[in-house]
């Protein structure tokens, strides 16, 4: 299948990347070459087929419940944006 | 001194003939006089390598010992480095210093390695050319009108030109073997796993793991006993007792069985690359080892399943980048999704941005089971060739990538042939099986040429045998680029 105008305008919304026309065209495009390159996977019979997640199957480890982390956050948010008495601001989301 | 392995300069720090400072100013005027050129490196910070060097000569007058204590080494600017502008050649990270240093860090500083500097990648590691960097694409010291291989073009550059005697780089689907093979250099990618992934900005999560770049497998093997190692920050880190790397280097191959996958050998394979690597070939069977005839008959889906596989994960961790607590944040918006979405264009290049639309569409409402479950059945099916292939044979050789190096743009229009540089070292990645390449000769054009070697799971100081009995038959490695 191939993507279209629409379909390349509700993934870059989802994807939360702003496009405009010119690059939505580019994007469909290129998008659909890649799409053309996998679609290579669909003739494949994988029934009975385990997926495989990791290369090497581990166990998820547990730790200790303890405090193991200082408190840094001066240094964290001396790299955000933008911060005010130790909250990092983003625009007003409720009235 | 340039030319000078890590073990030779680890001997001349020892008997006291030079010192970590002196070291590491020698490189820096080498840095500095070559960067302009090259573009391989993205930060250099005179103060603080030689603040990191003197303090490695301090411990040794304090009487420690250390295999590469005082050896310096640049990372790969994927690394976060404490102190150090990490920025993933990124736009969205062009002014993020680093908070905390990654366990591959830490490591290299345990060993008394100063860092000398941060080198270029393609943005995010996304790219097999390095000509996605925000902060312009790395020459290739053999012609500066090749791209230098990538992700790790930049560390690959740097040893190239001898500009540092090692680098940090990584790989997810071949951004260690392909600009080490492109720039006639030794690179090594570990079993998954090995190689801790805390601090190491993710691209794919699943596939992502870091290793050596240095001019030979020698230097490769002690730089895995500094990189390797056990870390419970990353959830899957391999808890294994710790190994010498360099504890096989010396074992003969008389008797070493090399698998010779057909796939590596068809059509799409550069008959000048094919010459070289059947020279080395023919090399292991003068040492010694003999060649097997095999096939790994779902390599050719390895491009595809890792077009959904890596974007996929690609897209969930780029998320993170929201313009909120690091990073870049858009000058102007209307509201917060305003915000988040001109952060996102205006802080991202273009080939992320394919990849996390690619990404975000194929883990999308209705596509999942197509592409992202299919994908993952067809990993277990390249997985199993290998585990197949590794039962007739010790390694498998065969190219690292099908040409030598192409010039700077020639790709660059077109995604999906960019894509096709990595077809011999996805499957790898794949797999989580360790792989290396190593420089075996030139192709027509006059740039090098690596001959890929795989093995099986944890079986890296094999591999590493397997390379320095070559480079004890061979110069290839020794050869470096003229006019720098």
């Amino acid at each position: 299948m191939s993507l279209s105008i629409d379909d390349i305008k509700r993934i870059a919304h989802l994807a939360r990347i702003r496009v405009d026309a010119e690059e939505t065209a580019r994007y469909q495009a290129q998008l659909n070459g890649i799409l053309g390159l996998i679609e290579q996977m669909q003739a494949v019979d994988t029934a009975g087929i385990e997926p495989m997640a990791h290369a090497r199957d581990v166990q998820q480890r547990l730790r200790e419940d303890a405090v193991t982390e200082t408190d840094r956050r001066e240094a964290f948010q001396a790299v955000a944006p933008q911060v005010e008495a130790g909250l990092y601001l983003v625009p007003k989301v409720i009235e | 001194m340039q030319h000078a392995s890590l073990k030779q300069l680890a001997t001349l720090l020892a008997d006291g003939k030079t010192s970590s400072v002196e070291l590491c100013q020698d490189y820096l005027d080498r840095i500095e006089r070559l960067n302009p050129q090259l573009n391989a490196f993205i930060s250099v910070d005179r103060a603080r390598t030689l603040a990191e060097a003197l303090a490695a000569d301090e411990r040794r007058a304090r009487g420690e010992t250390g295999p590469l204590l005082g050896v310096p080494i640049a990372h790969k600017d994927i690394f976060c480095a404490e102190g150090w502008r990490t920025t993933c050649g990124s736009k969205m990270l062009a002014n993020f210093v680093a908070p905390y240093d990654a366990h591959v860090i830490e490591r290299c500083k345990a060993a008394g390695m100063p860092c000398l500097g941060k080198t270029n990648m393609d943005e995010f590691a996304m790219g097999s050319s390095n000509e996605t960097s925000y902060f312009g694409p790395v020459k290739n010291p053999w012609d500066k009108r090749a791209v230098p291989g990538g992700s790790s073009g930049g560390s690959a550059a740097a040893v190239a030109a001898r500009m540092c005697p090692a680098a940090t780089g990584t790989d997810t689907g071949g951004s260690i073997r392909q600009p080490a093979a492109m720039t006639g250099i030794t690179g090594l990618k570990p079993t998954y796993g090995v190689v801790s992934r805390y601090g190491m900005i993710a691209f794919a999560s699943s596939l992502d793991q870091g290793g050596p770049m240095a001019p030979s497998a020698e230097d490769c093997a002690l730089l895995m006993n500094v990189l390797a190692g056990f870390d419970a920050r990353d959830s899957t880190s391999l808890e294994r007792e710790a190994e010498d790397y360099t504890r096989d280097l010396n074992q003969p191959l008389a008797g070493l069985r090399i698998g010779l996958p057909k796939e590596f050998f068809g059509a799409e394979l550069a008959a000048d690359v094919g010459r070289a690597v059947e020279a080395a070939i023919a090399e292991y069977r003068r040492l010694g080892a003999k060649t097997v005839e095999l096939s790994l008959p779902n390599t050719r889906l390895s491009v595809p399943v890792y077009y959904v596989l890596a974007p996929a994960e690609a897209s969930s961790n780029l998320s993170r980048y929201d313009g909120v607590r690091y990073g870049y944040r858009a000058p102007e918006y209307a509201d917060l999704t305003d915000m988040y979405e001109r952060t996102r264009a205006e802080g991202f290049g273009a080939e992320v941005k394919r990849r996390i639309m690619i990404g975000t569409y194929v883990l999308s409402h209705g596509y999942y089971d197509a592409y992202y479950l299919q994908a993952q059945k067809l990993r277990r099916l390249i997985a199993q060739d290998f585990a197949e292939a590794f039962r007739a044979c010790d390694v498998i050789m065969g190219p690292t990538a099908p040409t030598t190096a192409f010039d700077l743009g020639a790709k660059r229009a077109d995604p999906v042939q960019m894509y096709l540089s990595d077809i011999y070292t996805i499957a790898v990645n794949l797999a989580g099986l360790p792989g290396m390449s190593v420089p075996c000769g030139f192709g027509d054009d006059g740039r090098p040429v690596g001959l890929q070697i795989i093995g099986d799971y944890f079986s890296e100081a094999r591999m590493l045998n397997v390379a320095h009995q070559y480079q004890l038959a061979t110069d290839w490695h020794r050869r470096v680029p003229g006019g720098l």
